[in-house]
């Protein structure tokens, strides 16, 4: 990390805390929803890191989201500070299995399987009505933090600070390990696998960890999004909720881990205005600025940033 | 024993109908080796276009066996129509860039196409039943089944047996094994490699359309019709192989029969056999049963 976005992550974290106070509440709760999904997004940005698309995150994501929903109903749970390792370890447990047959593959292999698996797990969300409610989701009280139970506003402002100081954690994480020499196993991987095979590391085995690594953040960013919500349903696990989290990480540029987050923030301020004045015509949109990105800006938003940066610094 | 038939019936009917929309993007991948995500809203396109173009000529009180031609005209002009202006106008552009790029950008085709369908058609359903009504029902061991799901696997005979002899028995059909093969070399050899890519991909775009146009008349037409197709039509031509034809027809018989079996016998794994047989095969052949290995670029 260099020493600029340092202080920029710095700034945006000081920023997004003064926020929760001086905004409107309605304003606050979209950005406590764009913190967990960049989560997410941020999670997409980590395999993608190693060279692989997922369009099948919404499988942890949903996941999570139900254990958390399921311990909150079944056991009464309400702790939001055991919840989130809950919702991570289950995402990790469901990863480690699923894992074993997708780090086998690569490319559009790897993205198509991911789809379908969490697409499964939309088949049994949807089915299971006794369990999960079907269509219908389950509704999640507010949760405690520290014990401490709020009601009205001051839970989803509670729910706000939990968010940024779990975005803020992951960040560092998962900035630590970009510059682990983990992280830059997963990077060789995706420039040259066979390289890496040769050199005599396993890109299979390092392939299963990123996997493992994003199942967790996903994780946390599912329970964050139940807890935000107050509700889950089985369109977490559709394949459009896992593609828009792919959007999101092309929109903010997965080389840094502030481009996702950026991105997740600004498409979720303007997704909530094109929702309102253009409901039908909102995906060509997306569609639209996608492939304008992709042809044109291939490194992101964040991109030409960074880049400004690079030939300051020299 | 009649169960037996059931499920045989069943499942070639299903198949048929998996092989209409899964041949397509078999085909696009094999030349271009491309993944359209966007070939499910080819079908919704199609299917819209069949429902609509019935719906008129019905009001019109024409000849009716005629609704037949317009479901075989929509596909054909939604296929003509859109295939070529997507390869020409989005993918062109991508050539030679990574897979992964390419996906997403068939992705945002697939965003695009989705909204543009409910702007063109609306978000209310559309009924186009006529044909389906028309050919009434058919007696087979004992059991009615809709004549129409006959018509279905007919079309599905015709479109697969006409694709065999495009291939295998043309000009046009040897270039584009050639180009499978090898590509530069084709080139090298005088093959317009562009001209290539547009009729191929027409022709996968058709082959979509004519799935969603012939569909239309068993469902009633509504947004995000298009989004499970693309899921299914994967999953079978994973299990038969990337880019292979005769692999999308095994892979449409394996999982239509399945399917069927799971109807009849285990109707809570219904939902989940496409993807248990998918992970099955997979765990045996990674690259589907008529896959070829790749090698690997150092």
């Amino acid at each position: 990390m260099t020493h600029r976005t340092r202080a920029v992550a710095w700034a945006a974290l000081g920023l997004l805390a003064l926020a929760g106070t001086l905004l409107p509440r309605w304003l606050v709760f979209l950005l406590a929803l764009a913190l967990a999904k960049g989560l997410a997004v941020l999670s997409v940005a980590v395999l993608m890191g190693a060279g692989l698309v997922s369009f099948g995150q919404g499988l942890f994501f949903a996941a999570a989201a139900y254990a958390a929903g399921f311990a909150m109903r079944g056991w009464a749970l309400r702790e939001a500070l055991l919840l989130l390792p809950l919702g991570a370890g289950v995402a990790v447990v469901l990863g480690a299995v699923v894992g074993l047959l997708v780090a086998r593959y690569r490319d559009i292999f790897f993205a198509m399987l991911t789809l379908a698996l969490s697409m499964v797990l939309y088949g049994v969300l949807i089915k299971a009505y006794a369990v999960t409610g079907g269509s219908d989701g389950i509704r999640i009280p507010a949760p405690t933090v520290l014990g401490l139970q709020l009601s009205g506003d001051d839970a989803r402002l509670l729910v706000y600070y939990l968010a940024l100081a779990s975005t803020a954690a992951c960040a560092w994480a998962v900035s630590r390990y970009g510059a682990s020499g983990f992280g830059y196993l997963a990077q060789a991987v995706r420039d040259n696998e066979v390289r890496v095979a040769y050199l005599g590391a396993s890109p299979n085995r390092t392939v299963y960890a990123t996997y493992l690594l994003s199942a967790a953040l996903c994780g946390l960013g599912g329970v964050l999004t139940a807890l935000n919500v107050g509700h889950v349903d089985p369109g977490l696990s559709y394949w459009t909720t896992s593609g828009e989290l792919v959007f999101v990480a092309v929109l903010g540029g997965t080389g840094s881990v502030l481009g996702p987050l950026a991105g997740a923030v600004v498409y979720e301020l303007i997704r909530s205005y094109a929702f309102k004045y253009a409901p039908y015509a909102w995906q060509m949109m997306l569609g639209a600025a996608m492939l304008l990105i992709i042809l044109f800006i291939p490194g992101g938003l964040w991109s030409p940033v960074q880049r400004l940066w690079r030939r300051q610094a020299a | 024993m009649s169960t037996l038939l059931v499920i045989g019936v069943d499942g070639l009917v299903f198949a048929s109908w998996l092989f209409l929309v899964s041949v397509g993007l078999s085909l696009i991948y094999g030349v271009l080796r491309i993944l359209n995500v966007a070939h499910g809203s080819l079908f919704a396109v199609g299917a819209y276009a069949g429902a609509s173009l019935v719906v008129a000529y019905t009001q019109g009180g024409l000849w009716p066996p005629g609704t037949f031609l317009m479901l075989l005209a929509a596909a054909l002009a939604s296929g003509l129509l859109l295939g070529p202006a997507m390869e020409r106008g989005v993918l062109w552009w991508t050539y030679g860039r990574e897979p992964v790029l390419q996906l997403l950008v068939t992705f945002s085709v697939f965003l695009i196409l989705e909204d543009a369908t409910k702007l063109v058609w609306g978000v209310s359903p559309y009924y186009a039943y006529q044909p389906y009504q028309l050919l009434g029902q058919v007696r087979v061991g004992g059991v009615d089944y809709p004549a129409y799901s006959f018509l279905l696997l007919a079309v599905a005979a015709a479109s697969g047996g006409g694709l065999w002899w495009l291939i295998r028995r043309t000009r046009f059909g040897r270039v584009v094994v050639a180009v499978i093969h090898d590509p530069e070399m084709s080139v090298a050899l005088g093959v317009n490699l562009s001209r290539v890519y547009v009729a191929t991909f027409a022709l996968g775009a058709v082959l979509a359309a004519l799935g969603g146009a012939f569909t239309a008349p068993m469902i009633s037409v509504v947004p995000g019709i298009g989004v499970e197709v693309i899921v299914l039509a994967f999953a079978v031509v994973v299990v038969g192989g990337l880019g292979s034809l005769e692999g999308a027809a095994v892979g449409a018989l394996l999982i239509g029969l399945v399917r069927a079996a799971a109807v009849h016998l285990l109707p809570v794994l219904e939902l989940f056999t496409i993807y248990l047989v998918m992970a099955a095969v997979l765990l045996v052949r990674p690259m589907g049963l008529f896959g070829r290995v790749e090698a690997r670029r150092i």
